[in-house]
């Protein structure tokens, strides 16, 4: 399962730990993701899910191990490479993390304001993702304005607008009924096939059965290491 | 560019209150510093016109031949801290007096003979402008053998330009201490600020947004607090100057001396120094934050 040469591999752990003081969320995992991968997460509540996808963009650093994104070294990495690494990631966050005073056109234009993006390419680009998702009527609501469901097709939309070349979503479906899910999953879907590394960190077994795609099994913190094959559709 | 000015409005308006204190404190001190500045400004303007005057007079004994006289002058101009040495004969004294007692002069009309002595006024360098030397130079000038007084005045001015340096010193100091203080003041407002919107600003940082990005908002606020605080305090002193200034009595003003506002320069740094209070309040803060 790993190439040890990590030829291909976009995100390497190797033997990762992380602990939030005597919690041990994390214990001694290696992962191997290959560029290009549609990859699930899953696991009871509280294996590590979202400890794991934190710790790929530096929201949390690693009590031990090593951490390889995309050729940086997290371990050494400096404070100001940090904006760097996460441009390669685009993130749907559990909660959301929707700036409430913010309309949703100015939280996703954070993302293509801070790469320098031009006033007109950035109008242009938000009405494409908004359509994308379908919520381009809300582009100047405030996210409080909105439901669960909507809310997250907005953390979707600003997850894709800056074309990463990464995409962890955490829980995405949690709060969709199941078209909403569904169109969340065909959008991740589409951004696999034109080339990003897709990263779901979900509890909902049903999602993994009906999307397909490579699995990983948490439990308290450690990778499972048989994946049970009558949840991957092939 | 346009989008951190409007970010850093949106701030100023949405903190309202605290931006306000912060202004108003911003334009306290920048009155109290150029009213001082105003103040030494006209206090060195008037002192150094009054300088100017500062000459000694040296009479000569009735009689002295013309080549002596010469001598005399040429030794004197030699001499250190003498800018010029001019010679007044005593036709052109009585002259001179003639013009200032102007209607009274025909009182001098009855003399038979001239009574003024011929003399020598000489022009003081400003360096030597002061008590000691220039005692110095007036014995110097008395031991002349032709010379039969010297006479100078105004040497208190010497005083009085170390009184005005004492008081730019204590200027300078409070000066100082009021800059530090609103340079404490903007910096806590940011900081009140900042912490309003930690939240965002984690969001933002998570979405890739480096600290420039996130930083650039609040230096405009910073500086556009100071310009804001910059431009009261200095039409307060404006106002205030324009009020004394017409109370004063327009002869008094005009005959001794004329007072004068900042000149375009001065009001333009000391705006500029006010935007950079604001500049600094929000370095200090902002140092503290951001930090890995
Ligand atoms: N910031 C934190 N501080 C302390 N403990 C934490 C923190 N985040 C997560 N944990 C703990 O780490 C474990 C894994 O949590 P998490 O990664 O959120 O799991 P999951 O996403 O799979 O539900 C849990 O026991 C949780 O309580
Ligand atoms: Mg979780």
């Amino acid at each position: 399962m790993i190439d040890p040469q990590g030829k291909g591999s976009i995100i390497r752990l190797f033997h990762v730990h992380k602990n939030y003081g005597a919690v041990k969320a994390l214990s001694d995992v290696t992962v191997d993701i290959s560029k290009n991968d549609f990859l699930f997460i899953t696991g009871p509540s509280g294996a590590g899910k979202t400890s794991l996808l934190k710790l790929l963009y530096y929201g949390e650093p690693v009590s031990e191990g090593q951490v390889l994104i995309d050729g940086m070294n997290l371990s050494r990495i400096s404070h100001k490479r940090i904006p760097m690494l996460r441009r390669k990631f685009g993130i749907v966050f559990q909660d959301y993390k929707l700036i409430p005073t913010k309309t949703v056109f100015d939280n996703i234009a954070i993302v293509l304001e801070t790469i320098g993006k031009k006033r007109r390419f950035i109008e242009k680009k938000i009405r494409s993702v908004l359509r994308t998702v379908g919520m381009e009527n809300s582009i100047h609501s405030l996210p409080p304005t909105l439901s669960g469901g909507e809310q997250q097709r907005i953390a979707v939309a600003r997850a894709i607008v800056g074309d990463p070349k990464i995409i962890l979503a955490d829980e995405p479906t949690g709060n969709l009924d199941e078209d909403s899910a569904t169109v969340i999953l065909d959008l991740l879907k589409k951004f696999h096939t034109r080339g990003a590394t897709v990263i779901i960190a979900t509890h909902d077994k049903e999602l993994i059965r009906k999307t397909g795609g490579r699995v990983i099994y948490l439990k308290q913190g450690r990778i499972l290491p048989i994946i049970p094959p009558q949840n991957v559709r092939q | 560019m346009i989008i951190y000015f409007k970010r850093a409005i949106k701030d100023i308006l949405e903190h309202r209150f605290l931006s306000a204190v912060t202004v108003v404190t911003i334009s306290i001190s920048i009155l109290i510093a150029s009213a001082f500045t105003l103040f030494f400004i006209n206090a060195n303007a008037i002192v150094n016109s009054w300088k100017k005057g500062i000459r000694i007079m040296v009479y000569l004994k009735p009689d002295i031949p013309d080549i002596k006289v010469t001598a005399i002058q040429r030794n004197i101009r030699e001499m250190k801290g003498v800018k010029d040495v001019r010679f007044i004969s005593k036709k052109e004294a009585l002259k001179r007096l003639k013009d200032q007692l102007g209607r009274q002069s025909s009182l001098l009309d009855n003399l038979k003979e001239n009574p003024l002595p011929d003399a020598f006024e000489i022009q003081l360098m400003e360096t030597f402008q002061n008590q000691d030397k220039i005692e110095k130079l007036a014995a110097r000038l008395g031991s002349l053998k032709p010379v039969d007084e010297v006479e100078y005045g105004q040497v208190w001015l010497g005083r009085f330009t170390n009184i005005l340096n004492l008081f730019r010193l204590t200027g300078f100091a409070m000066g100082s201490l009021f800059l530090v203080a609103t340079v404490l003041i903007v910096a806590n407002t940011i900081r009140l600020v900042f912490y309003s919107r930690q939240k965002d600003v984690e969001i933002m940082r998570l979405v890739g947004a480096t600290d420039g990005f996130i930083k650039a908002p609040f230096y405009i606020e910073g500086l556009i607090q100071g310009a804001l605080g910059g431009i009261i305090g200095l039409g307060a002193l404006f106002v205030l100057f324009m009020f004394i200034s017409s109370n004063m009595g327009r002869e008094l003003t005009s005959s001794l001396f004329t007072i004068r506002f900042l000149s375009w320069e001065t009001f333009l740094g000391i705006w500029g120094c006010s935007m950079f209070v604001g500049w600094i309040g929000c370095f200090v803060s902002l140092k503290q934050f951001l930090k890995p």
